[in-house]
């Protein structure tokens, strides 16, 4: 569904700088300067490809992870059209985590690294969906803020100097942009519809306003690891660039609706032509960062489950084929 | 009853088996053991709940009674539903649901085979379109049923117990009722005696790949197709039905 700003810096790993020479960086950084794409058989720096692994698995992992709110309410869908939209977007997303691992492998990690990285805790995926959707009006919501958040912050990785990312996020962001809108029409019924599909909306909303905010990472002022992810065009605005945009285009969208942003402080300034809202409460994000938000522990422990349950299926089938593997040699 | 009136609830009929199986396999997302299998999972369930809606659409045309599609898939009481026992089967672990599918999706093949030559031409439009999907989707359940078959000493004896406690939801399919004989009458409609000697002989072929013995014969439940359920199934609607029960006549 997105990555998220989270920059934090990879931890551990051999340090390689001694073995990277000043010429060999210069070059680098000269081909990333001429916008040429870097492949991945090319030359790198190990913190490059460091980083990359670290965002690109992320962003798999929120795919993954992102099916659960949503799958949430496949079951309980009102309506056969919004069943079959919610289900192909859930197939969608599986899809793009299936995209993103191999995108991330080409680095030199295997999946099943990420995925235990995943299951330990021990790797991030966006915050957001570690929040509740408790209303159908979150389906809604997700599809309208967060996924329009995620367009946001992923059109500018469609032109990321890693090839096989880059190429992955044009994909990607177009079957995103069909998910925002599905998102905004359904939540245009809602607040169309009987006052209570209405106040349903309005809630949804409440709730997801500053998470899908949050979205964006941490204040430019504290996101330390910026600079360099900057310096080598792996991302291109700032997360408070990225997230004024955001504000910018969102809350026309909200008055559209009808609805109210649950920002009292919230006002556009004629003069920037932008508009200005209230702090975001940092505390809540770092703390749901770090594991303490209303669902991480539900979210891990049900893609543990289905894991451990898959144990004996996964491990069947590779002695179905090493069954078939050695009768065809032995033929 | 008159030919518009059999061809609604035949339709209605189709269209519920394909909800709830569709229904079922929902309830899998997030929770399958591969992402390779996460995908076909959504695939297919998507598959089934647009073959229902094609169904069910079709019905309430022949009906005439200006019902849609949401109409017959959320707001009928549960004996309205005419679906198999087999497709309300809870999902079990994943040797259930894999037995689950392939014993439907081997019926539903040589089913639909029959209904491409019937000779009412809504149901024989929305049967060749749905072949195309249901021969992939058996395909994939044939593999997967011989993989677990003929992997581990633990996949074979799980798979096995799941064959022998789904394999009593079979016999239904092949018991015609009225609707059945007046489909084959005025709509040279599926002989079920027939596609019951093809399912056998299919069946015994994959299970014979996946080391798996053909289940004795037995006795056999039935009652879906008269709207009788097992307990499961209130459940499923309930959840289902849910928006749509909770605040009436809204849009959604």
């Amino acid at each position: 569904m997105y990555t998220q700003g989270l920059d934090q810096a990879g931890k551990g790993g051999p340090d390689t700088r001694e073995a990277e020479s000043r010429a060999q960086l210069d070059a680098f950084q000269a081909r990333i300067d001429a916008e040429e794409k870097i492949e991945a058989k090319d030359w790198m720096p190990e913190a490059y490809r460091r980083t990359l692994i670290r965002q690109i698995s992320q962003h798999a992992h929120s795919e993954i992870i992102g099916m659960q709110p949503e799958g949430n309410w496949l079951t309980r869908a009102p309506t056969m059209k919004r069943k079959a939209i919610l289900l192909a977007k859930v197939q969608d997303e599986a899809g793009h985590g299936l995209y993103l691992y191999s995108a991330a492998e080409t680095l030199g990690v295997s999946r099943d690294e990420m995925v235990g990285d995943l299951l330990s805790g021990k790797a991030k995926y966006s915050s957001i969906f570690n929040y509740p959707t408790l209303t159908w009006a979150d389906i809604g919501a997700i599809g309208w803020l967060v996924d329009g958040a995620a367009i946001m912050n992923q059109i500018p990785l469609c032109r990321c100097s890693y090839g096989p990312y880059s190429r992955a996020m044009i994909r990607v962001c177009k079957e995103e942009s069909f998910h925002q809108r599905q998102g905004y029409e359904l939540m245009l019924t809602l607040c169309r519809g009987t006052d209570e599909q209405k106040a349903m909306a309005q809630d949804a909303l409440n709730r997801f306003w500053w998470p899908a905010l949050m979205m964006f990472g941490p204040n430019d002022a504290a996101s330390s690891h910026s600079a360099q992810s900057m310096a080598w065009k792996i991302k291109r605005f700032s997360n408070d660039e990225l997230r004024q945009k955001f504000i910018d285009v969102t809350v026309p969208q909200a008055e559209f609706l009808g609805l109210s942003v649950p920002d009292a402080a919230l006002w556009f300034n004629e003069n920037t032509e932008h508009y200005e809202h209230s702090d975001i409460d940092w505390q809540e994000f770092f703390d749901v960062i770090s594991g303490n938000g209303p669902c991480n522990r539900q979210r891990l422990a049900k893609r543990r489950k289905a894991h451990d349950d898959g144990a004996w299926v996964r491990e069947a089938a590779r002695a179905y084929a090493d069954k078939k593997a050695a009768a065809e040699a032995a033929a | 009853m008159s030919s518009d009136a059999t061809l609604a609830s035949y339709a209605s009929r189709l269209g519920d088996n394909a909800l709830i199986l569709g229904q079922r396999m929902i309830e899998l997302v997030a929770a399958s053991p591969e992402l390779e299998e996460e995908l076909a999972n959504a695939n297919f369930s998507l598959d089934y709940i647009g073959q229902a809606r094609m169904y069910y659409t079709y019905a309430g045309e022949r009906e005439g009674a200006g019902r849609d599609e949401d109409d017959f898939a959320f707001l009928r009481p549960e004996h309205d539903y005419k679906n198999l026992l087999l497709v309300e089967q809870p999902n079990g672990h994943y040797g259930d649901s894999t037995v689950r599918q392939f014993l439907f999706e081997s019926w539903y093949v040589l089913l639909l085979e029959a209904l491409t030559r019937c000779s009412d031409e809504g149901i024989s439009i929305i049967a060749a379109r749905a072949i195309k999907e249901v021969r992939y989707h058996l395909r994939h359940s044939s593999q997967w049923l011989v993989r677990l078959g003929d992997g581990t000493e633990e996949s074979h004896a799980r798979v096995k117990a799941s064959l022998d406690d789904l394999w009593r939801y079979t016999g239904e399919m092949f018991a015609p009722d009225d609707l059945d004989d007046e489909m084959r009458a005025v709509f040279n409609g599926p002989h079920l005696e027939v596609i019951e000697t093809q399912w056998r002989e299919n069946v015994a072929a994959v299970l014979a790949e996946a080391t798996l013995d053909m289940p004795d014969d037995q006795w056999m439940a039935s009652g879906g197709k008269q709207g009788q359920h097992s307990e499961h199934m209130g459940f499923l609607l309930a959840e289902m039905q849910h928006l749509q029960r909770a605040y009436p006549g809204a849009t959604w």
